[in-house]
């Protein structure tokens, strides 16, 4: 499902195996056990987390058969990936997304849900695939897409043409920070941004808190973190 | 005054006649009526394209209308602030696509018709962008200010655009980030661009419900001004 690597001060993550790591409450329940492991490390601190995938995709969204097939899966599966979103923000540590393959709708999310996007020009694409499907979008996904992508005419080209948008136009657009050639290329980057990011020194505490108030928005949508900044962790319902 | 006319998936509403195409209480009646006619007749795959006759595609409000109230004039005001509100949900709410293709100048209440769409046209050769507001002493109203923070994403462009008085042409506004294009040198040229976007869309046959609620959800707060509300609700809908 999921695996967790150390090497000196880098954390990798990766969604292991050649499926298309569908974001289904076991594979979610173990992410966010991996993010525990990973936040109560004492190094934490001062280390930077790189999430990375095997074979061709990145993931490609919830598990929409399994939700079919037993509808009141819907709900633990979107407020799992919700407290994995928040566990991401306030993560004390610089995240990198390696994204080595396709990352659509929720797998959108969860790759745009890290500081750094670091992506594979020669195949795959970002996809917000729910125009195209006739889903709602969950309104806690519009604050991350408001959040991270700056500029109106890139979130309309994302959310209303459901564009599949390659490494190179995501670069275009604000929404990926570079491109490589191979996906062993891509997760050499992110090792040498993460290098360079504990050469550099980060006290990964204020981090952490940079990180949240810059995307309040997200967590108010996520835990319920309401408007006055104190919070309360809610796994369920909507805000709205 | 407008007209609505139906050509395969597009819906062509147009701002006839030869004048300034400025907001009156009857156009705007005129106007909502036939988006609510867009609206009824929609389907998979439908898309509105507004455009406009002439050297205007809208010159905002009727001021003169207003001023030849005399001490009724600032009611007169209010009255077309009100009522054009409406229009500007409708837009935001419509169950399709909506391009505008400006053939001329958008100012004020007509500029703001037109970035009510979720992708703008306009030419490069004639035609410029005013919001007028600054240079004539007139307050703009929240929905207008939330439609160019809305729509308009960087400091600079929504500075240059409320504050600066400017005349914004067709490749100044493309580098601000206010319209999508302004490559063609005539009204038909850009007519004719948006009519081949209007199919690409309208190829997708996306459900018109959906569209609508994603594009109210790319904009919150401006909703929430226009009373539009957001049915993005967290749900089982995986």
């Amino acid at each position: 499902m999921c695996s967790l690597e150390k090497r000196g001060r880098l954390f990798i993550l990766k969604l292991t195996g050649d499926g298309e790591h569908r974001l289904n409450p076991t594979l979610l329940d173990s992410l966010r056990s991996n993010i525990n492991k990973i936040r109560s490390d004492k190094s934490s601190s001062e280390s930077v987390l790189i999430t990375t995938s095997d074979g061709k995709f990145f993931s490609n969204g919830y598990d929409l058969a399994l939700a079919k097939s037993n509808p009141s899966l819907s709900v633990p599966m979107d407020s799992k990936l919700r407290s994995l979103v928040a566990d991401l923000i306030s993560l004390p540590m610089p995240t990198i997304a390696a994204v080595t393959g396709h990352a659509s709708a929720a797998g959108f999310i969860l790759a745009m849900s890290h500081d750094y996007v670091l992506m594979r020009r020669d195949r795959g694409f970002l996809y917000m695939s729910e125009l195209d499907i006739d889903l709602e979008v969950p309104a806690w996904f519009m604050a991350v897409i408001r959040l991270k992508i700056g500029s109106p005419a890139a979130r309309r080209d994302v959310m209303l043409t459901a564009a599949k948008v390659t490494a190179d136009k995501g670069v275009e657009m604000g929404v990926v920070d570079s491109a490589y050639d191979s996906a062993a290329e891509t997760v050499e980057a992110a090792v040498r941004l993460g290098e360079e990011i504990v050469r550099r020194g980060c006290d990964g505490h204020v981090y952490g808190k940079m990180r949240e108030s810059l995307l309040r928005e997200v967590l108010v949508h996520t835990i319920g973190l309401d408007e006055s900044g104190s919070s309360r962790v809610r796994n369920t319902g909507s805000k709205l | 005054m407008c007209t609505l006319e139906k050509r395969g998936d597009l819906f062509l509403l147009t701002l006839t006649g030869d004048d300034e195409h400025r907001f009156h209480p009857d156009t705007i009646a005129s106007v909502l009526s036939l988006l609510e006619q867009a609206k009824s007749q929609s389907t998979k795959g439908s898309v509105l394209i507004t455009t406009g006759h002439g050297k205007f595609f809208s010159n905002g409000f009727d001021l003169a209308w207003a001023q030849s109230a005399g001490a009724g004039a600032i009611q007169r005001m209010h009255q077309m602030v009100k009522s054009f509100k409406p229009v500007i949900a409708a837009l935001l709410d419509l169950p399709m696509p909506t391009i505008a293709a400006l053939n001329g100048h958008a100012a004020a209440s007509g500029l703001m018709f037109a970035l009510s769409h979720d992708y703008v046209f306009m030419r490069k050769d004639r035609g410029v962008l005013y919001m007028s507001e600054v240079d004539i002493g007139l307050p703009l109203p929240d929905y207008f200010s939330g439609l160019v923070v809305a729509k308009v994403g960087s400091g600079i462009a929504r500075r240059e655009l409320l504050l600066s008085g400017k005349k914004l042409k067709g490749e100044e506004a493309v580098a601000l980030g206010i319209v999508d294009s302004a490559a063609h040198d005539s009204a038909e040229g850009v007519v004719e661009a948006t009519m081949s976007l209007g199919e690409s869309l309208a190829a997708k046959k996306w459900n018109g419900e959906v569209y609508a609620s994603i594009r109210k959800s790319l904009y919150p707060e401006l909703c929430r001004m226009l009373n539009l509300t957001g049915n993005n609700l967290a749900t089982n809908n995986l």
